[in-house]
């Protein structure tokens, strides 16, 4: 039970270690479930099939699949917002999800230029 | 520092180093998503060490079998409660921060939190 | 008796205020609030280029790192000192952690004379056999009372940040591009989404006997209606869930809650019994209110993932 223990928080160490060094942010949710996913067994382990089955519902569940169609909105959006923007200016999904994508990659790369 | 009672609790341990990482990756990314998983993975690794304060060894579940309903049968329930609480709210807070960063998306076009503060800067906001 | 009042005096006092604002002859937010009033959009293209060279600019004077040497002077000084910060903030902790009591140890003080009469009186006082749901909704249900507010709270927060009209007329429409009507995935839903629910309101009605109760089962509930979203579209959902029923659900829900319990606002931390019986111990419709409030709790978190999975996806209902 202790090796098992043990085994479990490592993989969590790797997994929110791994979270921050990833390049791509869809890599970083799916890890960031699978992080969920272990700490509901780790629950389990701890005698509180309550804190399990919650964590396994609404971290594993219900906050990943918020981070997946918050990528989705963040990739594919043109131009929605009537702040500034002109209102179906870019019929074509021309300008902003390369916008997108090239924000995050060019950040990623200069976080791991730094880091 | 008790170096060999910190050997003994590595569980808390482990939370507290969680807890380090979770928190240098709100304050040193500079992309909004990976700050919100920083702070999911802060908020995690303090249940971690909350509900390791109700665990007793050898021990069972807080539910009653058989009708044993002495003290030294069952785990300590309070942390639990408190941690089911918590993982409620820090899912809302999830769903509140992700609806932000859509927000600030579809305005500024970037997640990178540098340039949408300068700009916030430089309209004067 | 009741004294007459005067017309004036009557227009003076704050149940005719209500009144008027209540049948709208009133606003009360008039020069108080900030609104921003909604004008018509017109955009002329060389708003958008201007904008565009504007933010050349500003980036390449202000944000640029190659040539602002202040910048990234800072930058580097903040990230040398968060990460001496959190490094000091880690250390710190685990030296606090290796003063502490070993853990699964049985003499510790956090094991004191509550958790003995949680344990030892949980089952006659609540009725409950699962001690941590019994714990947190009769002893301390007041404090699940504040979670679910603050689940509704966070509700409204998305609904003000994301909800979008639909007349306003939307050109581009990130659904517009998706294959719909998977066969896969819909022939996946069909088998799956029944025993899904059934799971999720069978962990809502059990939350006493078992581990479980209002929230993971709201949330198992919130999953399979988000998996029969997802697989059949929003017109075929509308037909049994629209805004109209969520309002009406998580009002009712939150209500029957609160009425339950707001009385803790004025006994401080006396309990009142509920007049329902506990029943026996072991039995489904048993434990007195419990039951009802984990059947309101359950539908407050379902109705809760729901709208924040459609909010970000549409919008709307």
């Amino acid at each position: 039970m202790q090796i098992l223990m043990g085994l479990l928080l490592g993989f969590l160490l790797v997994c929110a270690v791994s979270v921050s060094a990833s390049k791509s942010l869809l890599n970083s949710v799916c890890i960031y479930m699978s992080y969920s996913l272990v700490m509901s067994i780790i629950w389990i382990l701890l005698e509180s099939p309550d804190l399990a089955i919650t964590e396994a519902a609404v971290g594993a569940g219900i906050t990943s699949i918020l981070f997946f169609v918050t990528l989705k909105k963040i990739h594919a959006i043109v131009s929605e917002d009537d702040d500034l923007e002109p209102e179906g200016g870019a019929d074509t999904e021309g300008t902003v999800p390369t916008e997108g994508v090239v924000s995050t990659e060019k950040d990623a790369a200069k976080e791991a230029s730094r880091a | 520092m008790n170096l060999a009672n910190l050997m003994n609790n590595y569980e808390e341990a482990v939370a507290m180093i969680l807890f380090g990482i979770g928190f240098s990756n709100l304050l040193l990314q500079n992309n909004l998503i990976k700050k919100i998983i920083g702070l999911n993975i802060m908020d995690t690794a303090v249940y971690l060490f909350l509900a390791l304060k109700g665990y007793i060894a050898g021990r069972k579940a807080p539910i009653v079998v058989d009708g044993v309903q002495s003290v030294d049968a069952y785990i300590n329930p309070i942390p639990s409660g408190l941690v089911l609480t918590g993982i409620v709210v820090s899912v809302s807070v999830s769903a509140l921060m992700l609806s932000l960063t859509i927000r600030l998306y579809r305005r500024y076009h970037t997640l990178n939190l540098d340039e949408i503060s300068t700009r916030l800067r430089r309209e004067g906001l | 008796m009741s004294r007459k009042r005067t017309r004036e005096e009557y227009e003076k006092t704050r149940s005719f205020r209500l009144k008027q604002w209540v049948d709208g002859s009133r606003d009360p937010f008039l020069d108080r609030i900030e609104m921003k009033p909604k004008k018509p959009f017109t955009e002329p293209q060389e708003v958008k280029e201007r904008r565009e060279v504007d933010r050349e600019r500003m980036l390449s004077r202000v944000y640029d790192m190659n040539r602002n040497a202040r910048l990234r002077e800072f930058h580097r000084l903040y990230q040398v000192f968060a990460v001496l910060f959190c490094v000091i903030l880690v250390v710190m902790l685990l030296t606090a952690v290796s003063w502490l009591p070993t853990v699964g140890a049985e003499d510790r003080p956090v094991n004191n004379e509550v958790a003995a009469r949680y344990i030892e009186n949980g089952l006659q006082e609540t009725g409950a056999v699962n001690i941590v749901t019994g714990m947190i909704l009769d002893y301390r249900a007041f404090d699940t009372l504040g979670e679910s507010h603050v689940l509704f709270t966070a509700t409204c927060t998305v609904l003000i940040l994301l909800r979008q009209d639909k007349k306003r007329k939307r050109k581009t429409n990130d659904r517009m591009y998706e294959p719909k009507n998977d066969v896969i995935l819909q022939t996946a839903a069909r088998v799956l989404v029944p025993p899904i629910v059934i799971f999720g309101i069978y962990v809502i009605l059990c939350g006493h006997l078992g581990p479980g109760g209002g929230f993971s089962g709201g949330a198992i509930i919130g999953a399979g209606l988000i998996l029969y979203l997802c697989a059949f579209g929003f017109e075929k959902t509308e037909r049994f869930f629209t805004a109209r029923t969520y309002k009406v659900m998580s009002f009712c829900a939150l209500a029957c809650y609160s009425l339950s319990k707001c009385y803790s606002f004025y006994t401080g931390a006396n309990g009142i019994e509920s007049a329902i019986p506990l029943g026996t111990p072991g039995a489904i419709l048993s434990s007195g209110l419990i039951f009802v409030l984990n059947i309101c709790v359950g539908v407050v978190v379902a109705g809760t993932m729901y709208t924040f999975y459609c909010m970000f996806r549409k919008g709307g209902y």
